[in-house]
């Protein structure tokens, strides 16, 4: 039990990591470019949901 | 300028739909109660809260008040294969009190998971025994009925086709008269043309996504529509049911596969512009791809959905856990804004749904000219 608590928490720290990167070069990248916004933004929000659902697949899986 | 007063119109005009869910909420889960509860008890009580309001049931609840005993709400068919086919209403039931007698059989409700046993005609849960023949232990089974009732879910998700069923045939025949559209297609015009402008032509292409949009709209309005109903505090909880969002998932894998064009099985079996050893090993890769896509499909919905609830759940249960008024202010505010997120998470997941769907059908239907 204690073990996988460590082990979500792990997951939770690495979705995090990733999401948060992903974010942040969104937003980067859209302030370069405020012209290609909503293209950027629709590539975050894939990226992202990717990112989710691996993030929730191991979750499950601890 | 006009934005921002738009921005503000529109949510001043949801807020008393949101804080009113937000408090019926609060009051479907419990009338103050007066004497004092240990932290397990407290505890106890907001997890069976949190249970009640995502769990599927036999019954269309309301309001109910367990210190009284007093249920609002609706009871819906029952019906039940064991052997022979047994149809009887959950009213019968009387909220687990009771053993329902069906054609010499006897079945009891159990409150806690929801669940409908085989029991004798005093109330005790039938059981079988079974010797595993390797190890030699013993388990025992409660038996239970195969169930095939129409349960809150099953009633929502009829209730919700027969719903899209009139509204976009609405649509659909406002378009009879004229190109400019009436009623209900005003707000839904710009909706479906945002799935076929940016979800459907962008990852399928101009040429085959018109056979795919029946399938993404129907999936989109279906998602998001069953996000929106369980925003309601009839404790819906539709899509945060993992066989609903199987079975959604199963269809996008199986629309995938069967429209796969020479192009997207060659890609699985026998990957173009790669050296000969590499081929081989992604294979295997490509074939692991193929189940874990709509896994992650139906892990996502279903995860997003369910945590939505929970969370919110768990705010409301803190309102009630925190004697200060400042704490209880605090938590009810925070219980609005969460309720705002979930609004937009209900379309973000509805959108998300949809826009992977088509990035597989896109895989599927894409033919390349070009040799790599």
């Amino acid at each position: 039990m204690d073990v996988q608590m460590i082990g979500a928490g792990l997951i939770v720290i690495g979705v995090g990591i990733g999401i948060g990167r992903i974010g942040g070069s969104a937003m980067e990248a859209i302030a370069r470019q405020p012209e290609a916004t909503n293209k950027i933004q629709t590539a975050m929000l894939i990226a992202a949901a990717l990112i989710e659902g691996i993030g929730f697949a191991a979750l499950f899986a601890a | 300028m006009y934005r921002l007063l738009r921005f503000i119109l529109v949510v001043a005009l949801l807020s008393p739909v949101v804080t009113s869910s937000v408090f019926a909420n609060a009051e479907a889960h419990h009338g103050a109660p007066d004497k004092e509860l240990t932290p397990e008890e407290l505890r106890d009580e907001n997890n069976a809260f949190v249970k009640h309001h995502t769990n599927d049931s036999h019954d269309f609840g309301i309001v109910s008040n367990e210190e009284t005993g007093t249920h609002v709400g609706f009871p819906l068919p029952v019906i039940l294969w064991d052997g022979s086919l047994h149809v009887f209403m959950s009213s019968a039931f009387e909220h687990g009190e009771k053993v329902v007698e069906s054609k010499g059989n006897y079945y009891k409700l159990d409150t806690h998971d929801g669940k409908i046993y085989k029991t004798d005609e005093h109330g005790v849960v039938m059981t079988e025994t079974t010797i595993d023949k390797k190890t030699k232990e013993e388990t025992v089974h409660q038996l239970k009925p195969l169930d095939f009732s129409i349960t809150k879910n099953v009633f929502v998700t009829i209730f919700m086709c027969i719903l899209m069923f009139f509204l976009f045939k609405g649509i659909a025949k406002s378009y009879k008269t004229g190109l400019a559209p009436t009623g209900a297609a005003k707000f839904f015009e710009p909706i479906i043309l945002f799935i076929r402008d940016e979800i459907a032509i962008p990852n399928i292409g101009e040429k085959a996504h018109k056979k795919y949009m029946v399938y993404l709209l129907t999936v989109f309005f279906f998602i998001w529509f069953l996000n929106l109903i369980g925003m309601t505090p009839l404790g819906i909880n539709v899509t945060g049911n993992i066989a609903v969002t199987f079975v959604l998932a199963i269809f996008t894998f199986l629309i995938t596969q069967f429209t796969g064009k020479k192009d997207y099985w060659m890609h699985i079996f026998w990957m173009p512009g790669v050296p000969v050893p590499m081929k081989i090993i992604l294979i295997p890769i490509e074939l692991i791809g193929l189940v874990v896509k709509p896994f992650a499909l139906m892990i996502r919905l279903y995860a997003n959905m369910l945590a939505g609830h929970i969370v919110l759940g768990a705010l409301i249960a803190a309102v009630y856990f925190f004697d200060a008024y400042l704490a209880k202010t605090a938590f009810l505010g925070l219980t609005f804004f969460m309720n705002i997120i979930e609004l937009l998470v209900a379309a973000l997941q509805a959108y998300i749904f949809t826009m992977l769907t088509a990035l597989y059908f896109g895989s599927a239907a894409a033919v390349h000219e070009e040799a790599h």
